[in-house]
């Protein structure tokens, strides 16, 4: 059977796979950013507190993605539903990238905007808003892209502990040694992250200053 | 209080020590580092109304310090700082730099923004109608010899005498009685430097500005100010009117005019 069969045969459930895979990297990206942005703006203001956070982050970062999955099953709430697991872990992995580049975002603001804006008395709010926020977004942004191609891929793994997502058609192919049904995982999949990643990289290129 | 500085630093037009008058008034005032290192010592100074107060010095005698610590970027470790009247702590910082022009070397415009955004900036904040915004940035796009039509470029686009009028136009915007400019002209090539310098003192003669300017062009001192303070390594050497600078037998004064004079460059001639 060829792989253009497979998916002529399965194309119902291809696309409930892939839509499973979408949710679990849409919700955690944006988890993600709600959460990481606003820490990241934190330690541009208490650098105090740059160390834990940044260092926590980094931490989850290392933690193999399969433990991490195992770690959360017995969480309360979370883990009753494998999606919700998959969703929280997922938004784990994407805080590094959007806590630093909000930060280094931030802090590589021209240094002669931001006093020029202190001396000529913004508040700030106004100096986050108006000017730092803006100035930094390209670099955001940038985090959010790495972030999201990084749960993309991530988001396959989800398949081990039954959240679903095209990771079930790589399992599936793998245990059959069946490349063909590995493909029609593998392939939606780095489309779904080149897509992403272009279209990103694209916004990202439009928002530099 | 401290006593005022002793009457040698106060040659020129100095005058009466307690002047509730003095738009900036220093009194013995100090800044220094968290590590022990003293940027200023016990500065004695103050800045008359619609005087140009020039601060001459070379690089890290404390010039731009003494600036900000004017519109508080920088806060008296001791002593007191008065702006037009009322002590530093007294003022909401946010209030007394928007009485305050600041204008900086690296210009420092906002480069998200179009030149009437970055010039209206301060009115913007402060409430003003849009249209009275508008209105205001044309006027001073006119008195800062800029084009209108640059105003809905970005600052890339402009050149850099260009982007330094809109630094000027943007201190100016919500009519500040107090101007500080640390070394506005001092990126720019000599010819538009001159014309610039030409610009500004006919437009200080008609808005009669407290204006605190910092440099260590003394041709750029001696062409603008109303007195120069001379500082060095911290502390205030003397202040002087243009005319007793060329005269005074100060070592350091001498020292400066016979670097100026001994190379005079090509546009000095012209």
């Amino acid at each position: 059977m060829s792989l253009w069969q497979f998916i002529l045969q399965n194309h119902v459930e291809m696309l409930q796979l892939t839509l499973e895979h979408l949710w679990m990297v849409g919700c955690s990206t944006v988890l993600a950013v709600v959460i990481g942005i606003p820490l990241g703006i934190l330690i541009t203001r208490w650098p105090r507190l740059n160390k834990p956070i940044l260092g926590s982050a980094n931490i989850i970062q290392t933690i193999p993605s399969l433990a991490l999955f195992g770690f959360l099953l017995p969480a309360p709430w979370i883990g009753a539903r494998a999606d919700r697991l998959a969703i929280l872990a997922l938004t784990l992995y994407a805080l590094l990238p959007l806590i630093r580049n909000t930060y280094v975002g931030i802090r590589g603001v021209d240094r002669s905007v931001v006093e020029a804006g202190r001396g000529m008395g913004m508040t700030g709010s106004q100096l986050l808003w108006q000017v730092e926020l803006p100035l930094a977004l390209g670099v955001i942004i940038a985090g959010v892209r790495v972030a999201t191609v990084i749960s993309v891929g991530l988001a396959t793994i989800a398949a081990a502990i039954g959240a679903g997502g095209l990771g079930e058609y790589i399992f599936r192919g793998l245990a059959m040694v069946n490349n063909q049904v590995i493909l029609a995982g593998a392939i939606p999949a780095a489309l779904m992250a080149l897509v992403a990643d272009t279209g990103l990289g694209w916004l990202e290129k439009r928002m530099a200053h | 209080m401290p006593d005022p500085a002793p009457a040698s630093q106060r040659t020129g037009t100095a005058t009466a020590r307690e002047n509730p008058g003095a738009a900036v008034d220093f009194r013995a005032t100090s800044y220094r580092l968290e590590n022990g290192r003293e940027l200023l010592h016990d500065l004695n100074l103050e800045v008359q109304r619609g005087e140009t107060l020039v601060l001459l010095g070379r690089s890290g005698c404390g010039k731009t310090t003494t600036l900000k610590l004017i519109n508080r970027l920088l806060i008296a470790t001791s002593g007191e700082v008065f702006v037009e009247g009322r002590s530093l702590g007294e003022w909401d910082v946010i209030r007394l730099r928007r009485g305050i022009g600041y204008v900086i070397q690296d210009v420092g415009l906002f480069p998200h923004f179009t030149i009437e955004k970055n010039i209206g900036l301060v009115p913007k904040i402060e409430g003003w109608s849009t249209e009275r915004i508008h209105h205001r940035v044309e006027e001073l796009m006119k008195l800062t010899g800029l084009d209108s039509q640059i105003g809905s470029r970005y600052p890339h686009e402009l050149s850099g005498g260009q982007r330094q009028r809109v630094g000027v136009a943007r201190a100016l915007a919500a009519d500040p009685p107090i101007l500080l400019m640390d070394e506005p002209f001092g990126a720019l090539d000599p010819l538009t430097r001159a014309e610039l310098q030409k610009e500004f003192s006919a437009l200080q003669r008609r808005l009669k500005k407290s204006v605190v300017f910092v440099t260590h062009d003394l041709r750029e001192a001696l062409m603008l100010g109303d007195r120069i303070a001379l500082m060095d390594a911290g502390r205030l050497v003397t202040i002087l009117t243009p005319d007793e600078f060329m005269e005074s037998q100060e070592p350091l004064v001498s020292a400066y005019m016979a670097a100026f004079f001994a190379n005079p460059s090509k546009k000095e001639r012209s």
